[in-house]
């Protein structure tokens, strides 16, 4: 029949499809539907015809046939999908914001540098064996000097600028700690050896002017143990130095020195250049002093009944404030004290970015 | 300690340079301070004549100079000095000299319409002193042409070393020398020790009155001099000595200065004609004895204070400062020289004492050398009549002498135990020989014996710095510190651990890190519950800063006011330090204080900015109290916090009958008194207070999820404004029984709707089956548990 032939379902499908693409809304698409595929729909009125066609044009016609049904069927399946997004296209686009506007504040807060350089200096030690260990601020005469080998007229006390507080009933005055030292002291009397012990803390000088602050903070380190002698003081510092500073062939020197409770002692020294005004740590001409160290002086091992002939190891001591002034390039002490949230913002760290072994100890920038 | 270069050449023969020299001092324990060679500065400064002098046309206080410089033509230069004339010779600066002590380089100008072509030069100028009336006249032989500097013996550099407290001997050139010696750079020239055959008898005498008290003064020896002149120091003595910042006064006063630096041996010059009688009395001061120094201040005297009198009274004060009323002076025709060993403790006690410094004080009572009043006294007595002719007598000498002999033991094998390095034996005695030391051998060990000059020397890891000193710290061996287990260990423990977590969690929550100082103003101790004569330091900076701090909070509410005057209104910080509570270290605690001033946020436009209210603090210190291993849902609030809060928006965070954190607005009084403007808020823990933890291994308990879907109930309460909600929550949660699983309060209202004194709280509660999904049923019999406890125990009637 002439309804059925090539031609004609071609334009059929041609023309539903046409009128598919041409739809403007889901009513008008769904009155395409039902015109093409409904009961009484176009398509469904020519396959009513394929009942009187022989068996071979009536298989021929067939095909032909489901293919435009499916080709119909397809159209109106694509535009349904269509027609819905073009609605919420037209939709979004009203709800358009500026999104160059600021995005809400975070709370942007930063760990202290003394804090942070602090755990830099624990985590090189935990490297290499040592314990924390800590001890009071406000200290005894005997804890701070005398057991230190620094007898009450020693002019090396004089050099402590020590702060004093009031003389109790017996006459005895406490000290403001001049120096971590008394740990070492504190550590010996309770524990025997093997000793390493690293020590975080306050201490106190009465002094105050530009380069130095009535309070600041030292690191003391104390080794006892078998068979350890200044060869492994000159080892553990010149790796500590190396691993602080991030410089792997940092030259460090150590010269004679007198502390009251080394002997033999000796000042630690770092490679340094001074060019162009600015300082930098490594390999140069010159030479910064950032450590005191030595062999623990046979009196202090006796003071804290340990036997001199038979025990003997090194002690050490640094300021935190200057290490991380060196390390991180700030340049006023008194800055450090301040609260200054400008300085913070700038100087602090992070609060996630702790300084491991295996994640670096330079921190990240500020 | 500071001494020039060819100072040190007087005792030190050697071919190295300066610079070698001043690499080695350092790492002989010699820390060089400065080196400042004037020769350099002044390189450009030559000896000139003046030719002519006339004046200036168009100024009444310049002389135009014609100024023969040695070479070439003469240069016009205008000088406003008056002594300029012809025939003077000066020196001279050059156009394109700088001249240090007007900081300038010079260039060719007009003054007043005359060419200057340079500058005839003042000391001052030149920065060689002071005087700047005018210009240096040098005298008439001075070479025309030739460097001022050699010819002024300026071109002699100045070395500063510092000195640790160890090395007395080196508190002299002498003993610098000898170390530079025994280290290889040269060799120590002799010093004539013979004695001196002194020609009369001493008019004045020793007489130790100490009553078995000796020891003060082992060793006192006195040389008087005859006929002496006391004229300015010949010119090598009086550049060294202006070459190290001390000024020459005389020849007398200037030896005993030179001494001191030289052999490092102080000493003390008495004119006899004002010592009355012919003793002087080494013994301790009297009961309000008073003593006028050199310094021209007065002393009051204390009982245990050494001194030296005649019979007058003390007019010395042993090792630290002659006296006014017997010193020499210009006039000074007979000396008397005292050479003595003091007590160094007793030297630094009355020192310390009277707050009275002085080069002698500082060498007594580091150690001097013992032996000195013997072996030096020729060598000085020669200097003194060589420089101010007479005669001097024979010495007088008190004290029963000073037993410095010891022998220390030392096994050669010490050094390689004690430091790593392998030397032989032989090279370890040379060294100690070098040094003086004297070194016996016996079949095991060394008998050593430390010089006169090496008081600190105790024992033998003394004797081996030294070796190792002298064979150079540059050969210690450098071994790694060997390792204690194959993975490094934890270097804190559990408690430790708690101030770094607790850091980075709060300043995650947005406060910023400060360190503040342990100590603060008595008025602000005060206010937080502290200060008291037992806290307050003896000898503050300030008395901003001389009370040991009772609390963190006020350090930081400080810093916020510095901040608000930066124009950062808006600050959160916080502080983990110490606390002090008495003097004993079981006073002291760990603190953790934090503080929010003004808002939550800078101006913005979504709307979440807000003032810092109560809550905020409240949140910070349950957040912290979480790090420290808190369970903070078992806390509860009391409110009797300290009184520098707020007293109605204040509390104390409990753990049973355990005061944990305290919180709240600070109190409108404290925020006043910092000047602060706007609402501030805090909280502090001990960390101490809180118990750590029982340590449980890394393992969690196991974890039971509900297959079951929860449900939640909301309730809203109308109860008394004066109940507690925690009070209600509690008496839900106990209704609410076992399957309660959250419960959120999540509306507070007063006003409109509910009467006055009372409240509406709105609160969700949700519920977490174990076993089977509820039933209506069983969600009811709930419900109503909570509505019968909330109004049983709270008053509570559920809104309709």
């Amino acid at each position: 029949m002439q309804g059925l032939d090539a031609q004609s379902l071609k334009s059929v499908s041609d023309e539903i499809v046409q009128a598919v693409d041409a739809a403007e809304n889901l009513e008008a698409l769904d009155a395409i539907r039902v015109n093409a595929l409904g009961k009484k729909g176009r398509i469904s009125l020519l396959m009513r015809e394929l009942g009187g066609m022989d068996a071979d044009a009536r298989k021929a016609a067939g095909q032909a046939l489901n293919i435009v049904k499916d080709q119909v069927a397809a159209a109106l399946e694509a535009k349904q999908f269509v027609l819905p997004q073009a609605a919420l296209n037209e939709k979004l686009a009203t709800e358009a914001i500026d999104v160059s506007l600021p995005s809400r504040p975070s709370r942007e807060a930063r760990l202290h540098p003394l804090s942070r350089t602090i755990e830099e200096v624990l985590a090189i030690f935990a490297e290499m064996g040592f314990q924390v260990a800590e001890g009071p601020d406000i200290e005894s005469d005997y804890y701070n000097f005398t057991a230190l080998n620094i007898p009450p007229e020693h002019p090396a006390r004089q050099e402590h600028d020590t702060f004093y507080l009031p003389a109790n009933a017996d006459g005895q005055r406490k000290v403001l700690r001049t120096h971590t030292s008394p740990v070492q002291i504190r550590t010996m009397e309770a524990k025997e050896p093997p000793i390493r012990i690293i020590v975080p803390g306050r201490t106190y000088r009465s002094d105050h002017d530009a380069t130095h602050s009535p309070m600041f903070h030292q690191c003391e380190g104390l080794v006892i143990g078998d068979g350890i002698h200044m060869g492994h003081l000159k080892g553990c510092l010149i790796d500590f130095c190396r691993a602080f500073f991030g410089v792997d062939d940092l030259p460090v020197r150590f010269r004679p020195s007198y502390f009251p409770f080394t002997e033999p002692s000796a000042e630690v020294d770092i490679g340094c250049t001074r060019d162009g005004g600015g300082l930098k740590i490594g390999a140069g001409d010159d030479w910064l002093e950032i450590l005191g160290s030595g062999m623990v002086n046979p009196r202090v091992l006796a003071n804290c009944g340990y036997d001199p002939e038979k025990y003997q190891g090194f002690a050490f001591g640094m300021g935190i404030e200057r290490i991380a002034m060196l390390k991180y390039g700030i340049p006023d002490l008194r800055t450090f004290y301040d609260s200054d949230l400008r300085w913070m913002r700038h100087y602090g760290f992070l609060p996630f970015d702790a300084p491991s072994i295996h994640a670096g100890l330079v921190g990240g920038a500020g | 300690m500071k001494f020039t270069r060819d100072w040190l050449f007087d005792h030190l023969q050697t071919d190295r340079t300066l610079d070698e020299i001043l690499d080695a001092l350092p790492m002989l324990g010699l820390e060089v301070e400065s080196v400042v060679d004037r020769a350099a500065a002044l390189a450009p400064f030559t000896i000139a004549e003046v030719l002519s002098a006339t004046q200036h046309p168009n100024a009444d206080k310049l002389r135009v100079c014609m100024v023969s410089t040695g070479s070439g033509d003469p240069v016009q230069v205008v000088c406003g000095a008056p002594n300029a004339r012809a025939g003077m010779k000066g020196v001279f600066a050059p156009v394109g000299a700088f001249v240090p002590g007007i900081e300038l380089t010079l260039k060719a100008g007009e003054i007043r319409g005359e060419a200057s072509n340079g500058m005839l030069c003042s000391e001052r100028e030149m920065q060689l002193s002071d005087e700047h009336d005018g210009i240096i006249e040098l005298p008439a032989d001075a070479p025309v042409g030739v460097p001022f500097a050699p010819y002024a013996g300026l071109d002699d550099p100045i070395i500063e070393i510092a000195i640790t407290p160890n090395r007395a001997d080196c508190l002299g050139v002498r003993g610098v020398a000898r170390d530079l010696a025994a280290a290889g750079f040269g060799s120590l020239k002799p010093l004539d020790t013979t004695p001196h055959q002194g020609s009369f008898d001493s008019p004045v005498r020793w007489q130790l009155d100490l009553d078995g008290q000796d020891h003060l003064c082992p060793s006192i020896t006195g040389i008087a001099f005859d006929h002496v002149a006391n004229p300015a120091s010949p010119e090598w003595m009086a550049r060294r000595l202006t070459a190290i910042g001390q000024r020459p006064i005389s020849a007398l006063v200037d030896i005993t200065n030179y001494v001191m630096i030289d052999l490092g041996r102080p000493l003390h010059a008495y004119d006899i004609d004002k010592i009355n009688g012919d003793r002087l009395h080494v013994r301790l001061a009297k009961p309000g004895e008073k003593f006028a120094a050199l310094n021209e201040k007065t002393y009051d005297l204390a009982a245990d204070m050494l001194v030296i009198a005649d019979a007058d009274g003390a007019d010395d004060l042993a090792g630290v400062m002659g006296g006014e009323r017997t010193g020499v002076c210009a006039d000074t025709k007979r000396m008397f020289l005292e050479i003595a060993i003091f007590d160094p403790i007793s030297v630094a006690t009355t020192g310390r004492k009277l707050n009275l410094h002085s080069d002698a004080r500082y060498r007594f009572e580091r150690g001097l050398d013992a032996t000195a009043p013997q072996i030096m006294a020729g060598h000085i007595a020669r200097l003194v009549t060589s420089i101010c002719g007479g005669k001097a007598s024979h010495e007088v000498e008190a004290g029963r002498g000073v037993d410095w002999h010891r022998q220390i033991d030392l096994s050669p094998e010490k050094l390689k135990r004690l430091t790593g390095i392998d030397l032989p034996a032989e090279r370890q005695k040379q060294i100690l020989e070098s040094l003086g030391f004297i070194v016996e051998e016996s079949a095991s060990s060394w008998q050593v014996t430390p010089p006169s000059w090496r008081g600190d020397i105790d024992g033998a890891a003394d004797l081996v710095e030294e070796i190792a000193r002298i064979h150079g710290f540059d050969h210690l061996p450098v071994m790694a510190l060997p390792r204690t287990h194959v993975v490094s260990q934890p270097a804190v423990n559990a408690e430790q651990l708690r101030p770094l977590q607790l850091r980075r969690a709060l300043a995650e929550c947005g406060l910023m890190e400060a360190v503040t100082f342990s100590f603060l103003a008595p008025k602000e101790a005060g206010l937080f519950g502290g200060g008291g004569a037992a806290l307050t330091l003896v000898n503050p900076i300030s008395a901003d800063l001389s009370v040991m701090r009772p609390s963190a909070l006020p350090n930081l509410l400080q810093a916020a006011g510095r901040n608000q005057d930066r124009g950062e209104a808006d600050c959160a910080l916080f502080e983990i330090g110490p606390v002090f509570l008495g003097d004993e270290p079981t006073d002291q605690r760990t603190a953790c204080a934090g503080i929010r001033h003004g808002h939550t946020a800078p101006r913005e436009w979504h709307g979440v900015r807000r003032t810092v209210d109560v809550f905020d603090a409240k949140s910070d210190a349950e957040m912290a109290l979480g790090v420290l291993g808190v369970r903070t849902a078992s806390l509860s609030v009391d409110k009797s916090a300290p009184d520098y809060f707020h007293p109605g928006r204040s509390g104390i965070l409990m753990q049973g009958r355990t005061k944990l954190a305290s919180f709240g607005e600070l109190h409108p009084n404290i925020a006043s008194h910092f000047g602060l403007r706007g609402p501030v808020v805090g909280f502090e823990l001990f960390l101490d207070d809180v118990p750590l933890a029982k340590a449980k291994g890394p393992a969690r308990s196991l974890l039971k999820m509900s297959a079951f879907q929860p449900v939640n109930r909301d309730f809203a309460f109308v109860l008394d404004t004066d109940v507690a909600a925690s009070d209600l929550l509690r008496a839900i949660k106990s209704a609410a029984g076992p399957l309660l699983s959250d419960i959120q309060l999540f509306d507070v209202y007063q006003g409109k709707g509910i009467e006055d004194g009372k409240k509406s709280l709105a609160v969700t509660i949700t519920l977490t089956p174990q076993k089977a999904t509820l039933t209506e049923e069983e969600i009811e019999k709930i419900s109503a548990a909570v509505v019968a406890l909330a109004k049983k125990n709270c008053g509570a009637i559920l809104r309709g």
